[in-house]
């Protein structure tokens, strides 16, 4: 169905060229909104969006944009997808919108949104660019589900909001880990995700 | 065409802006109706799990809102009735509010089995904005009978905690008043005490900025209606 190119446009970021483990983009996101499992994904699916259509449209417009002012035409064309973002979920989705608070608003300042415009969509097609925001926000998004589970489960012994660590464990003397949900523990489960992955992957390894 | 020329630059950035700005504003005013309905219920369904009743979907809420809040008025400090015309109290936007000389003091009454209650909506600052809420008081003017607490951006698995029900329904069953004095309930880390003997409620642990908010948000919301509350327990005892 997709051409070689394609699938690697679209699989790349997951492993070889993920935004967070690999290019470390991203990062500052990763640790705001991964104390509990929720907010990662439906940040996931925002920051995808965005991405997607912002490297979409900076495609379109890649031959007229002056290449002085350029970043300041990526950063105008993110900020309005955002705020629409936000516009559509105050409309349609009050309480999601509600939950999310000031993280829509903060996707502007993800570095993945500009490093991809920058490093991509100005220089290939719509179809092609539209495909590598669509990989890079899942390989982005993969990771903060990664970071939310685990904070989410040893931080408050729930996942999605539903207890998942039965009472009797806790009578028996076990502790949800308080650190587990404080930032610095997201840095050091993403360095955790980090080790396992390039550990595996013999071509990310430094000789 | 040069590209790299001033004149291009300008224009294009120009058109740009323009562009962007007319499609945004657009997008606000055709959004603007619905997003202010959605916030209109949403501060109903607020005041309502107040009082403990959940609408079952969005359309029962207004409904439901009708058929619970009976009256709705504003006090003044000493207790007395100034304008109960309709929705004086909904209409009233507490963050404005808070800072104003002269408070306005909204209250809302509701009937729950054959029960009045008094809503009284509460406003103040948590770590990263303001926090705002609904006391609902028993009719004895002592004890809460339920609260509701939201926030605009609490840190989430934090701060944010004190919109779950597990935090809101410590206030239960609290009294305000001790021995006739007004002693707000506080929050205070688990196994503190109240340095003026005021019934407590343990903070949230990690989330201690927001937890000391409400606690401030409790009593300075709720001390000006003293000379409304003491009515209130005056009533009763008759």
């Amino acid at each position: 169905m997709l051409s070689k190119r394609s699938k690697e446009i679209i699989f790349n970021p997951f492993s070889k060229e993920n935004p967070v483990l690999v290019q470390v983009l991203g990062i500052c996101s990763t640790l705001a909104v991964t104390v509990s499992l929720e907010p990662a994904i439906v940040m996931s699916i925002s920051v995808m969006a965005v991405l997607a259509f912002a490297n979409v449209i900076i495609s379109l417009m890649r031959n007229t944009i002056p290449t002085t002012i350029r970043i300041i035409v990526q950063l105008v064309v993110v900020a309005a997808l955002v705020i629409m973002v936000q516009q559509f979920l105050l409309a349609f989705n009050y309480d999601v919108s509600k939950k999310l608070s000031v993280f829509i608003g903060l996707i502007i300042t993800n570095c993945i949104l500009m490093g991809r415009l920058e490093a991509f969509a100005m220089h290939n097609k719509p179809w092609p660019s539209f495909l590598d925001g669509i990989g890079n926000g899942l390989g982005y998004g993969m990771v903060l589900v990664v970071v939310g589970f685990f904070r989410e489960l040893l931080g408050s012994g729930t996942l999605l909001g539903y207890q998942v660590i039965p009472q009797c464990v806790y009578d028996a003397g076990y502790m949800n880990n308080g650190l587990m949900i404080l930032p610095p523990m997201a840095l050091i489960v993403v360095a955790c995700v980090i080790w396992v992955q390039h550990a595996r992957d013999k071509e990310l390894q430094e000789k | 065409m040069n590209k790299n020329s001033n004149t291009y630059q300008i224009v294009y950035s120009a058109i740009m802006v323009i562009v962007v700005g007319a499609v945004l504003a657009l997008i606000y005013m055709l959004l603007k109706p619905m997003q202010d309905q959605n916030r209109d219920n949403d501060t109903r369904k607020q005041i309502l799990a107040a009082i403990k009743v959940t609408p079952e979907n969005d359309e029962a809420i207004a409904t439901d809102f009708k058929t619970y809040i009976v009256k709705e008025y504003l006090v003044d400090k000493k207790g007395a009735v100034v304008d109960s015309s309709e929705n004086v109290a909904f209409n009233v936007n507490m963050g404005k509010n808070m800072k104003e000389a002269e408070r306005k003091l909204p209250v809302f009454v509701a009937k729950v089995k054959d029960e009045t209650k008094y809503i009284i909506p509460v406003y103040g600052a948590g770590l990263w904005g303001p926090i705002w809420g609904y006391v609902a008081m028993n009719a004895d003017g002592q004890t809460i009978y339920g609260t509701n607490f939201s926030h605009e951006g609490e840190t989430p698995g934090l701060g944010a905690k004190i919109t779950e029900s597990d935090f809101q329904q410590k206030f239960e069953g609290k009294h305000i008043y001790m021995e006739g004095a007004f002693k707000c309930v506080e929050v205070v880390k688990k196994g503190q005490k109240s340095l003026n003997g005021a019934e407590t409620i343990d903070a949230i642990s990690g989330a201690t900025i927001t937890s000391r908010g409400v606690s401030s948000m409790m009593n300075d919301c709720l001390a000006p209606y003293d000379a409304y509350l003491k009515t209130l327990q005056g009533s009763t005892n008759k």
